[in-house]
């Protein structure tokens, strides 16, 4: 297990250094000239040669690309992004704060999902064929065919405005955590919860529940020893949905003007604001390895088999 | 033949390939379906409610919301279905390459995905999007580069079980080319696998580059498109929700259609399931791919 585990963490670092190297790749092939942007962003009227060259000294966009990216990537490891285009405001001081809000819808969200995809996973196995489960599917499926947004526009409309039951939006107290959890736990526990019920419903079908029943244990007990057997699909779900939710709550940030990530980048991107995309890009690639391979290493815990992949 | 028998006797199925079917003739004939002129402004009919004129009434600029809806289509439906189709004619090519040959440029073209799949891909297209501008191509573009790696890994695993049958070393003892192999023998049996892969993503993608448009990254004004639509409602939304209703449910329908028709496809492309239908037991070896993408909602 120990030396998965620090394999698991080897195969990780070289990752980490390319993603780094793309991301910095990619904002520099954008076709506009960084040094145009920030004299734009800032409002100069009129833009000179001698005044776009200052600004790209001042920048450091004239020296060698690969000594660039070394500079960056070293001041990347210490928080230091650089500055905002925009406002001048070191970008750390916006996307930190951002970053945390973000993690904590995202890590409530979880909670939420796994919580309803176990509950409904295990109605749905227990009674499978019934109409409980077939209406739960059915259900779920219209579910997820909603856009996310679109949900929670009509959630805002009727819980916030009709019923004046919870803040419209921003993140003002606990209560703002309510609808934006509801929409995210609906889009993702719609999905998860076939793989628990699929999951139960495998271990329906093993030598132990018959084995178990033929030795007259009680129905109750039966259900606690599959329970526990399908809880492993449960736990690689979770660390399956936390980076992919956290990557992916650009749009109910949007909607709910959560100040978390999703709505810095998407301010940034439209206001050309380079080094926030740059960051934004960075951190969520770096939270994303870094939880697959706490999820990795969770499931090769759980299921010795495993550990032999790498 | 005996796939469309098959899905005709699904009800769902039926129903969904003609909605399906409907939507895509209804949008490339948009011209003709839409009773208005999309863009076309007129004050006097401000959000005036569905008459037999407007039947779907009409919007804060008084355009025909029915003409948009139809207009619509095409960023919405058929833009996506073709980046679907690039992003799986990409990720075809080199998950056959990899697949059928193996060795170094197997190892190469799956490190190139593993690193792919590693970035985020939401975050990697507003990345794309953040580079290139605002804008539906761009979009487009951001969803092909992140989609086709996805597809490649999935098409490799579906190629590597044929690669390895007697028929296909026999074929390759006699001396038959590889590209005749991978034609004649291996396409045609990983066809059901790359269709029942490519039409369970149709959902979600839509879904994504709807909500782009949604956050006002996609196509600009005043273009119709379902995402952008809903976002123009969303201003006014506490005077007049009765404006998101019908994009949204546009999105609903047509993406409910797609994933129930995937659904039935998986089914109906594979004899087991026909006659077993859900009572498979997992070790059954009906396919080894996981067919469902289930990587992001939305």
């Amino acid at each position: 297990m120990g030396s998965y585990i620090v394999k698991r963490i080897l195969v990780s670092v070289p990752l980490l250094l390319i993603i780094s190297f793309l991301t910095f790749v990619l904002i520099n092939l954008s076709p506009l000239d960084p040094a145009e942007v920030v004299l734009q962003a800032q409002g100069v009227p009129e833009i000179t040669e001698e005044l776009l060259e200052q600004t790209k000294e001042e920048l450091g966009l004239d020296k060698p690309f690969i000594l660039r990216y070394f500079d960056w990537f070293i001041s990347s490891l210490q928080l230091d992004f650089g500055e905002s285009y925009i406002n001048g405001k070191p970008v750390w001081s916006l996307i930190g704060p951002a970053f945390l809000n973000t993690l904590k819808l995202t890590l409530i969200s979880s909670i939420a999902i796994i919580f309803m995809s176990i509950l409904l996973g295990v109605t749905c196995a227990l009674k499978e064929g019934q109409v409980i489960d077939k209406s739960i599917r059915g259900f779920s499926f219209v579910l997820t065919a909603m856009p996310s947004y679109w949900l929670a526009t009509i959630m805002i409309w009727y819980v916030s405005v009709k019923l004046d039951l919870l803040p419209t939006s921003g993140m003002v107290s606990y209560s703002s955590y309510i609808l934006p959890v509801i929409v995210i736990t609906i889009s993702y526990a719609g999905i998860y919860f076939r793989n628990i019920r699929s999951s139960m419903l495998n271990n329906l079908n093993e030598d132990y529940v018959l084995y178990g029943r033929a030795s007259g244990l009680p129905e109750k007990k039966i259900t606690m020893h599959i329970l526990r057997n399908s809880l492993q699909v449960s736990i690689s779900i979770f660390g399956m949905a936390i980076p992919i939710i956290l990557g992916s709550t650009v749009v109910i940030e949007n909607v709910f003007a959560w100040p978390g990530l999703g709505s810095l980048s998407v301010k940034a991107i439209l206001g050309r604001d380079f080094p926030i995309i740059q960051a934004y890009v960075l951190i969520l690639a770096a939270a994303f390895v870094l939880f697959n391979t706490i999820s990795d290493i969770i499931n090769a815990f759980m299921n010795p088999k495993l550990r032999n992949d790498l | 033949m005996r796939i469309l028998r098959n899905l005709s006797r699904d009800r769902l199925a039926t129903i969904s390939l003609l909605i399906i079917a409907v939507t895509i003739i209804a949008g490339i004939f948009a011209p003709l379906f839409a009773p208005f002129d999309p863009n076309e402004i007129n004050m006097s009919l401000r959000y005036a409610s569905p008459s037999w004129e407007h039947l779907l009434g009409n919007d804060h600029l008084g355009r025909c919301i029915l003409s948009r809806i139809i207009y619509g289509i095409r960023p919405s439906v058929l833009w996506v279905l073709v980046v679907l189709f690039i992003s799986v004619l990409a990720g075809a090519i080199l998950g056959f390459l990899a697949g059928y040959f193996r060795g170094k440029i197997d190892a190469i073209i799956m490190r190139i995905c593993d690193t792919m799949l590693s970035f985020p891909g939401y975050v990697m297209a507003l990345a794309v999007i953040g580079i290139l501008g605002v804008g539906l191509e761009n979009i487009l573009i951001a969803f092909a580069l992140i989609k086709w790696a996805w597809f490649a890994r999935v098409i490799r695993t579906s190629v590597m079980q044929y690669a390895e049958l007697d028929y296909v070393k026999f074929s390759k003892a006699t001396g038959i080319s590889d590209f005749k192999i991978i034609f004649k023998h291996i396409v045609p049996v990983t066809f059901s696998d790359i269709a029942v892969i490519s039409s369970g993503s149709i959902g979600s993608m839509i879904l994504q580059i709807s909500g782009f448009s949604f956050l006002g990254l996609g196509i600009q004004a005043p273009n119709p498109e379902w995402g952008m639509m809903l976002n123009e409602a969303r201003e006014v939304m506490f005077t007049r929700p009765e404006l998101m209703l019908a994009p949204g449910l546009a999105i609903v329908i047509v993406v409910s259609a797609f994933n129930f028709l995937s659904d039935s496809l998986q089914v109906a492309l594979d004899p087991k399931l026909v006659i077993s239908k859900n009572k498979y037991k997992e070790n059954s070896p009906y396919s080894a791919v996981k067919v469902r993408e289930k990587e992001v909602a939305n």
